[in-house]
């Protein structure tokens, strides 16, 4: 076979000697330091570094969504961005939604509604569902497809995604217009 | 990956310093980009310089009646702002039609006109790209190029500009801010990105000292007639094939101002003043739309794969200003083309 001319491997370039950095994030409510290299993911942190292998890596690219956690409270491609460019922030990740032994509403409805087959998809998901509902910007079916479309779920459980968003969101409704009434 | 060295700015002076002292370094905001390029080896730089604690995170009134956005200002946070839900919906509607909400969280308003082409040559390095490598050639040219240019290429270059917030800022007439070593300046949207030519490798006008601060907009915002259609192969989360932003001013059923541009057709955010000017004073019917289109695609070219976007951007650009006109703009949740 002719060997091919490859532009990506003709020069040898200079690259600094890694010089690893320190970083303080506060992960699901625990301040953690970790010491990384300025090139490593935040998703990369969390899974090698601090062992919350919760969060999937998916396509690693921003296609897929697995990655989604919160940073700020917003939901984010861990994938994309730089652990060192977060120093400081709050992150929040699947293993951070259940509280005192208790599941998320979400990570129940998600049993309740069957809305996963392999599962892998899954910690994303939620974690992206966290922010769509905080978010408050979808009311209807359709629009939490369109909010939830950075979520790839390849076995294709979107249906009962969708219901179990929707489920939250209207028992959230319903808890709110009982408080209103008492 | 390839390994570099990582600054944070401590204000947009000292950010000017760092990029000025080394051509090489790059500014990272969201990231979105960047980092992708980066993991593909597309883009090498040796030092990245983190402008995201700048304070150029507010939207704020200008004294013509405008506003003022600052470039860290993410995508999301701007296509709900009050302020542009009120006055420019055709800005919030294109930002809302492209990436996913994880992304536009993420994605700074400066860094959104920054980003690159979507063309597969350009991120596959085993493959000649002038954009990426100048003078190698180009692979889309004769290759597969369902997803390129009709209007504006060049023999080196048939790439898209792939944003759609770019879009409307070009319709809305957006002029961009910047800050270099000799001092600031403001550029208009039209004369920001460029066309490929034979330096398909710049994108922008922008020089290597700059920083994009803002994002400037003129107080006529089309808020009542306006639409972002998006034709992609897919509903959502998808780069345009083609898209079209219009903004119009109708008095009477009589087309009183308009602005129409294009996306995914050219390598950059596609404006016809000549259309325009035919539009300007013609009745809002489907005649005048069918003649402005003729005018916008007279020079369009296919390459093969993609010699269906001229029809489609045809049909496009009468139906996105049949949309307007009519004060019925494509919705971005319900994707039903009405």
């Amino acid at each position: 076979m002719a060997e091919q001319p490859s532009t990506a491997r003709k020069r040898p370039e200079k690259f600094p000697t890694p010089a690893k950095m320190t970083v303080t994030l506060h992960v699901n409510g625990v301040e953690r330091k970790l010491t990384v290299a300025p090139w490593t993911t935040l998703l990369d942190a969390l899974r090698l570094h601090l062992d919350l292998t919760g969060t999937k890596k998916g396509c690693d690219h921003g296609q897929c969504g697995a990655c989604t956690v919160l940073v700020d409270g917003r939901r984010i491609n861990a994938c994309l961005t730089l652990a060192v460019m977060k120093e400081g922030a709050q992150v929040t990740t699947i293993e951070g939604l259940a509280q005192a032994g208790k599941l998320h509403p979400l990570q129940q409805a998600f049993i309740d509604h069957d809305a996963f087959q392999c599962g892998y998809c899954t910690p994303g998901q939620i974690c992206s569902a966290v922010g769509l509902i905080a978010e408050g910007r979808a009311r209807t079916a359709d629009e939490i497809r369109e909010l939830m479309s950075g979520n790839i779920c390849r076995c294709g459980a979107y249906p009962n995604i969708v219901a179990a968003i929707e489920g939250v969101m209207s028992g959230k409704a319903a808890a709110k217009t009982r408080e209103a009434g008492r | 990956m390839n390994n570099f060295e990582y600054a944070r700015a401590s204000d947009v002076a000292d950010a000017v310093r760092r990029i000025a002292a080394d051509p090489a370094a790059k500014f990272i905001a969201g990231g979105t980009n960047l980092i992708d390029l980066m993991k593909e080896n597309v883009a090498r730089p040796s030092r990245l310089i983190d402008i995201t604690r700048l304070p150029l995170d507010k939207v704020e009134e200008t004294r013509d009646g405008g506003l003022r956005i600052g470039a860290l200002v993410p995508n999301s946070d701007l296509a709900y702002h009050p302020r542009i839900e009120a006055r420019y919906p055709l800005l919030g509607s294109a930002i809302l039609a492209g990436a996913s909400q994880q992304l536009r969280n993420m994605a700074s308003t400066g860094g959104n006109l920054l980003q690159r082409t979507r063309c597969m040559y350009f991120y596959d390095t085993t493959t000649p790209c002038n954009k990426r490598e100048p003078g190698s050639g180009c692979s889309a040219i004769g290759g597969i190029n369902r997803n390129h240019a009709i209007l504006g290429t060049s023999e080196h270059c048939i790439a898209t500009h792939p944003s759609d917030m770019c879009v409307a800022l070009a319709a809305l007439d957006a002029r961009v801010p910047a800050t270099g070593r000799s001092g600031e300046r403001s550029i208009a949207f039209a004369d920001f990105h460029r066309l490929p030519g034979d330096t398909p490798q710049i994108d922008s006008n922008l020089r290597a000292d700059e920083i994009i601060t803002a994002i400037e907009l003129p107080p006529q915002g089309f808020a009542k007639n306006y639409s972002y259609l998006k034709i992609r192969d897919r509903l959502s989360y998808a780069f345009a094939l083609v898209s079209i932003a219009v903004g119009l001013e109708v008095e009477g059923g009589t087309i009183k101002a308009a602005r129409l541009a294009l996306g995914g057709v050219a390598h950059k955010p596609w404006r016809d003043r000549e259309a325009e000017a035919q539009l300007d004073s013609a009745p809002a019917t489907a005649e005048s739309f069918q003649r402005a289109a003729a005018t916008v695609l007279r020079d369009a070219r296919g390459f093969g794969h993609n010699d269906f976007k001229i029809e489609l951007a045809r049909r496009g650009i009468v139906r996105a200003l049949a949309q307007a006109a009519r004060g019925t703009p494509q919705s971005q949740a319900d994707k039903r083309i009405r």
